[in-house]
Protein backbone atom coordinates (compact mmCIF):
# COMPACT_ATOMS: atom_id res chain seq x y z
CA UNK A 1 0.00 0.00 0.00
CA UNK A 2 3.28 2.65 0.89
CA UNK A 3 4.15 1.38 -2.87
CA UNK A 4 1.08 2.61 -4.38
CA UNK A 5 0.73 5.86 -2.72
CA UNK A 6 4.27 6.62 -3.16
CA UNK A 7 3.69 5.50 -6.94
CA UNK A 8 0.75 8.21 -6.85
CA UNK A 9 2.65 10.49 -5.76
CA UNK A 10 5.69 9.64 -8.33
CA UNK A 11 2.47 10.08 -11.28
CA UNK A 12 0.98 13.30 -9.46
CA UNK A 13 4.29 15.07 -9.48
CA UNK A 14 5.17 14.69 -13.01
CA UNK A 15 1.78 15.39 -14.02
CA UNK A 16 1.97 18.80 -12.52
CA UNK A 17 5.54 19.16 -13.67
CA UNK A 18 4.91 18.66 -17.43
CA UNK A 19 1.19 19.60 -17.53
CA UNK A 20 1.41 23.06 -17.17
CA UNK A 21 -2.36 23.80 -17.27
CA UNK A 22 -3.70 24.76 -13.87
CA UNK A 23 -7.19 25.17 -14.09
CA UNK A 24 -9.69 22.70 -12.19
CA UNK A 25 -11.27 20.97 -14.52
CA UNK A 26 -8.09 19.95 -15.93
CA UNK A 27 -6.21 19.29 -12.25
CA UNK A 28 -9.43 17.35 -11.65
CA UNK A 29 -8.41 15.18 -15.31
CA UNK A 30 -5.32 15.13 -14.09
CA UNK A 31 -5.67 13.44 -10.23
CA UNK A 32 -8.37 11.16 -11.80
CA UNK A 33 -5.94 9.27 -14.45
CA UNK A 34 -3.14 8.89 -12.29
CA UNK A 35 -5.52 7.87 -9.18
CA UNK A 36 -6.46 5.25 -11.74
CA UNK A 37 -3.26 4.58 -13.60
CA UNK A 38 -2.12 3.57 -9.59
CA UNK A 39 -5.50 1.37 -8.70
CA UNK A 40 -4.56 -0.35 -12.17
CA UNK A 41 -0.93 -0.67 -11.30
CA UNK A 42 -2.03 -2.31 -8.01
CA UNK A 43 -4.89 -4.74 -9.46
CA UNK A 44 -2.36 -5.94 -11.76
CA UNK A 45 0.21 -6.66 -8.87
CA UNK A 46 3.07 -5.44 -10.81
CA UNK A 47 4.38 -2.68 -7.96
CA UNK A 48 6.74 -4.11 -6.71
CA UNK A 49 10.97 -3.90 -5.01
CA UNK A 50 12.04 -4.08 -8.61
CA UNK A 51 9.51 -1.60 -10.50
CA UNK A 52 8.80 0.77 -8.05
CA UNK A 53 12.54 0.80 -5.51
CA UNK A 54 11.62 2.80 -2.97
CA UNK A 55 14.02 1.31 -0.50
CA UNK A 56 16.77 2.78 -2.64
CA UNK A 57 16.34 5.89 -1.60
CA UNK A 58 17.86 8.66 -0.38
CA UNK A 59 21.31 6.62 -1.36
CA UNK A 60 20.52 6.64 -4.64
CA UNK A 61 21.20 10.11 -5.20
CA UNK A 62 24.57 9.91 -3.42
CA UNK A 63 25.99 7.02 -6.45
CA UNK A 64 23.88 9.22 -9.28
CA UNK A 65 26.32 11.71 -7.75
CA UNK A 66 29.29 9.95 -7.90
CA UNK A 67 28.42 8.26 -11.02
CA UNK A 68 28.04 11.98 -13.01
CA UNK A 69 31.98 12.09 -11.66
CA UNK A 70 32.73 9.20 -12.74
CA UNK A 71 31.17 9.77 -16.59
CA UNK A 72 33.09 13.04 -16.50
CA UNK A 73 36.26 11.61 -16.31
CA UNK A 74 35.40 8.47 -18.69
CA UNK A 75 34.53 11.08 -21.12
CA UNK A 76 38.06 12.94 -21.20
CA UNK A 77 39.45 9.31 -21.80
CA UNK A 78 37.66 8.19 -24.40
CA UNK A 79 37.75 11.42 -26.08
CA UNK A 80 41.74 11.46 -25.41
CA UNK A 81 41.83 7.98 -27.40
CA UNK A 82 40.04 9.33 -30.37
CA UNK A 83 42.36 11.68 -30.57
CA UNK A 84 45.62 9.56 -30.22
CA UNK A 85 44.17 6.15 -30.71
CA UNK A 86 48.19 5.33 -31.37
CA UNK A 87 48.76 6.33 -27.49
CA UNK A 88 45.58 4.88 -25.56
CA UNK A 89 43.75 2.55 -27.67
CA UNK A 90 44.15 -0.55 -25.90
CA UNK A 91 40.89 -2.43 -26.16
CA UNK A 92 40.15 -5.27 -24.09
CA UNK A 93 37.76 -8.51 -23.04
CA UNK A 94 37.35 -9.53 -19.94
CA UNK A 95 34.86 -11.11 -16.84
CA UNK A 96 34.21 -9.56 -13.96
CA UNK A 97 32.27 -10.96 -11.19
CA UNK A 98 28.87 -8.92 -9.59
CA UNK A 99 28.43 -9.21 -6.16
CA UNK A 100 24.70 -8.16 -6.01
CA UNK A 101 22.46 -10.68 -5.00
CA UNK A 102 18.78 -9.72 -6.51
CA UNK A 103 18.75 -9.34 -10.61
CA UNK A 104 17.95 -5.46 -9.72
CA UNK A 105 21.65 -4.83 -8.30
CA UNK A 106 22.82 -6.63 -11.33
CA UNK A 107 21.29 -4.35 -13.29
CA UNK A 108 22.48 -1.54 -12.10
CA UNK A 109 25.56 -2.57 -12.02
CA UNK A 110 25.90 -3.80 -15.39
CA UNK A 111 23.86 -0.53 -16.65
CA UNK A 112 26.38 1.91 -15.12
CA UNK A 113 29.79 -0.08 -16.63
CA UNK A 114 28.01 0.29 -20.26
CA UNK A 115 27.09 3.99 -18.93
CA UNK A 116 30.46 5.10 -18.51
CA UNK A 117 32.26 5.30 -22.17
CA UNK A 118 34.98 3.28 -22.41
CA UNK A 119 33.41 0.13 -20.72
CA UNK A 120 30.35 -2.00 -22.35
CA UNK A 121 28.78 -4.41 -21.02
CA UNK A 122 28.72 -7.48 -23.77
CA UNK A 123 26.97 -10.44 -21.98
CA UNK A 124 25.23 -10.91 -18.27
CA UNK A 125 25.02 -14.30 -17.45
CA UNK A 126 24.60 -15.19 -13.81
CA UNK A 127 26.72 -13.58 -11.69
CA UNK A 128 29.07 -12.73 -14.59
CA UNK A 129 29.83 -9.75 -16.84
CA UNK A 130 31.36 -10.03 -19.57
CA UNK A 131 33.01 -6.33 -20.27
CA UNK A 132 34.71 -4.85 -23.48
CA UNK A 133 36.89 -1.82 -22.41
CA UNK A 134 38.42 0.27 -24.77
CA UNK A 135 41.68 1.60 -22.90
CA UNK A 136 43.81 0.15 -20.73
CA UNK A 137 42.75 2.16 -17.66
CA UNK A 138 38.80 1.65 -18.44
CA UNK A 139 39.63 -1.83 -17.73
CA UNK A 140 41.56 -1.09 -14.72
CA UNK A 141 38.91 0.84 -13.06
CA UNK A 142 36.34 -1.96 -13.68
CA UNK A 143 38.62 -4.04 -12.20
CA UNK A 144 39.16 -2.41 -9.09
CA UNK A 145 35.94 -3.49 -8.28
CA UNK A 146 34.88 0.04 -6.87
CA UNK A 147 31.96 0.75 -8.81
CA UNK A 148 31.05 -2.86 -7.49
CA UNK A 149 31.48 -2.31 -4.09
CA UNK A 150 29.35 0.71 -4.25
CA UNK A 151 26.13 -0.70 -6.17
CA UNK A 152 26.07 -3.95 -3.50
CA UNK A 153 26.38 -1.07 -0.89
CA UNK A 154 23.18 0.99 -2.22
CA UNK A 155 21.42 -1.86 -2.87
CA UNK A 156 21.79 -3.48 0.96
CA UNK A 157 19.36 -3.03 3.39
CA UNK A 158 19.22 0.41 5.52
CA UNK B 1 25.22 40.94 -14.73
CA UNK B 2 24.00 38.04 -13.65
CA UNK B 3 22.29 37.64 -17.43
CA UNK B 4 26.03 38.10 -18.88
CA UNK B 5 27.01 35.69 -16.30
CA UNK B 6 24.13 32.78 -17.58
CA UNK B 7 25.06 33.87 -20.83
CA UNK B 8 28.66 32.99 -20.51
CA UNK B 9 28.41 29.89 -18.84
CA UNK B 10 25.47 28.67 -21.30
CA UNK B 11 27.98 29.16 -23.99
CA UNK B 12 30.84 27.61 -22.25
CA UNK B 13 28.52 24.18 -21.64
CA UNK B 14 27.19 24.36 -25.19
CA UNK B 15 30.72 24.93 -26.83
CA UNK B 16 31.71 21.92 -24.73
CA UNK B 17 29.18 19.46 -25.30
CA UNK B 18 29.38 20.55 -29.49
CA UNK B 19 32.88 19.88 -29.24
CA UNK B 20 32.36 16.32 -27.46
CA UNK B 21 29.89 15.63 -29.91
CA UNK B 22 32.14 16.62 -33.11
CA UNK B 23 35.00 14.27 -31.17
CA UNK B 24 32.18 11.79 -31.59
CA UNK B 25 31.36 12.22 -34.86
CA UNK B 26 35.33 11.37 -35.68
CA UNK B 27 35.81 8.66 -33.05
CA UNK B 28 32.59 6.95 -35.04
CA UNK B 29 35.07 7.04 -38.47
CA UNK B 30 38.12 6.37 -36.82
CA UNK B 31 37.81 3.88 -34.68
CA UNK B 32 38.47 0.45 -36.04
CA UNK B 33 35.80 -2.50 -35.20
CA UNK B 34 32.03 -2.05 -33.57
CA UNK B 35 32.94 -2.58 -30.28
CA UNK B 36 35.39 0.66 -30.21
CA UNK B 37 32.66 2.75 -32.14
CA UNK B 38 30.28 2.02 -29.62
CA UNK B 39 32.02 3.40 -26.98
CA UNK B 40 32.83 6.40 -28.94
CA UNK B 41 28.51 7.18 -29.21
CA UNK B 42 28.72 6.34 -25.82
CA UNK B 43 30.21 9.69 -25.29
CA UNK B 44 27.20 11.72 -27.19
CA UNK B 45 24.62 9.80 -24.70
CA UNK B 46 26.22 10.68 -22.15
CA UNK B 47 28.47 14.06 -21.19
CA UNK B 48 27.79 15.83 -24.51
CA UNK B 49 23.87 15.93 -23.56
CA UNK B 50 24.58 16.57 -20.32
CA UNK B 51 26.83 19.57 -20.96
CA UNK B 52 23.97 20.98 -23.80
CA UNK B 53 20.84 20.02 -22.07
CA UNK B 54 22.27 21.92 -18.57
CA UNK B 55 23.03 24.87 -20.71
CA UNK B 56 19.45 25.42 -22.17
CA UNK B 57 18.21 24.75 -19.04
CA UNK B 58 20.18 27.85 -17.88
CA UNK B 59 18.86 30.04 -20.40
CA UNK B 60 15.30 28.78 -19.86
CA UNK B 61 14.73 30.56 -17.10
CA UNK B 62 13.53 29.14 -13.48
CA UNK B 63 10.42 27.60 -15.08
CA UNK B 64 8.28 23.92 -16.26
CA UNK B 65 10.75 24.12 -19.10
CA UNK B 66 14.06 23.94 -16.78
CA UNK B 67 11.88 20.61 -15.19
CA UNK B 68 11.23 19.21 -18.63
CA UNK B 69 14.76 19.92 -20.23
CA UNK B 70 16.35 17.98 -16.67
CA UNK B 71 13.80 15.13 -17.00
CA UNK B 72 14.97 14.38 -20.99
CA UNK B 73 18.82 14.17 -19.37
CA UNK B 74 17.45 11.68 -16.78
CA UNK B 75 15.21 9.44 -19.38
CA UNK B 76 18.53 9.49 -21.86
CA UNK B 77 20.69 8.17 -18.90
CA UNK B 78 18.41 5.56 -18.27
CA UNK B 79 17.71 4.78 -21.45
CA UNK B 80 21.25 4.80 -23.33
CA UNK B 81 23.08 2.23 -21.63
CA UNK B 82 20.24 0.01 -22.78
CA UNK B 83 20.30 0.27 -26.33
CA UNK B 84 24.61 0.50 -26.07
CA UNK B 85 23.91 -2.92 -24.12
CA UNK B 86 21.44 -4.24 -26.95
CA UNK B 87 23.72 -3.41 -30.06
CA UNK B 88 26.90 -4.83 -28.09
CA UNK B 89 24.71 -8.04 -27.01
CA UNK B 90 23.39 -8.56 -30.49
CA UNK B 91 27.04 -8.49 -32.24
CA UNK B 92 28.26 -10.44 -29.52
CA UNK B 93 25.81 -13.68 -30.16
CA UNK B 94 25.90 -13.05 -33.99
CA UNK B 95 29.70 -14.05 -33.58
CA UNK B 96 31.29 -10.99 -34.35
CA UNK B 97 34.82 -10.95 -32.59
CA UNK B 98 36.64 -7.64 -31.10
CA UNK B 99 39.44 -6.79 -32.31
CA UNK B 100 42.17 -6.65 -28.92
CA UNK B 101 45.51 -5.66 -27.16
CA UNK B 102 46.89 -4.32 -30.16
CA UNK B 103 49.77 -2.32 -29.74
CA UNK B 104 49.33 0.20 -32.05
CA UNK B 105 45.58 1.25 -33.98
CA UNK B 106 45.96 0.58 -37.26
CA UNK B 107 42.82 0.69 -40.41
CA UNK B 108 42.78 4.94 -39.53
CA UNK B 109 43.87 5.33 -43.04
CA UNK B 110 41.30 7.73 -44.82
CA UNK B 111 40.58 4.47 -47.27
CA UNK B 112 39.77 2.28 -44.47
CA UNK B 113 36.84 4.77 -43.03
CA UNK B 114 35.71 6.02 -46.26
CA UNK B 115 34.01 2.50 -46.90
CA UNK B 116 31.43 2.84 -43.96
Amino acid sequence: MLRTTSLFLVLMAVWLLLSGHYTVLITSFGVASCLFSALIAYRMDVIDRESHPLHLWPRVIVYWGWLLVEIYKANIDVAKCVLFPKKYLRPSLFETKASQKTDLGKVIYANSITLTPGTVTVDLDGDVILVHALTKGGADGIKTGDMDQRVTRLMEES
Amino acid sequence: MMEIGLDIATWILLMAGGLLLLITGFGLLRLPDLYTRIHAGGMADTLATFLIFVGLALQSGFSLVTVKLLLVIVFVFFTSPTSSYALAQASFVAGLKPKLGEDDAPQEEPGATERE
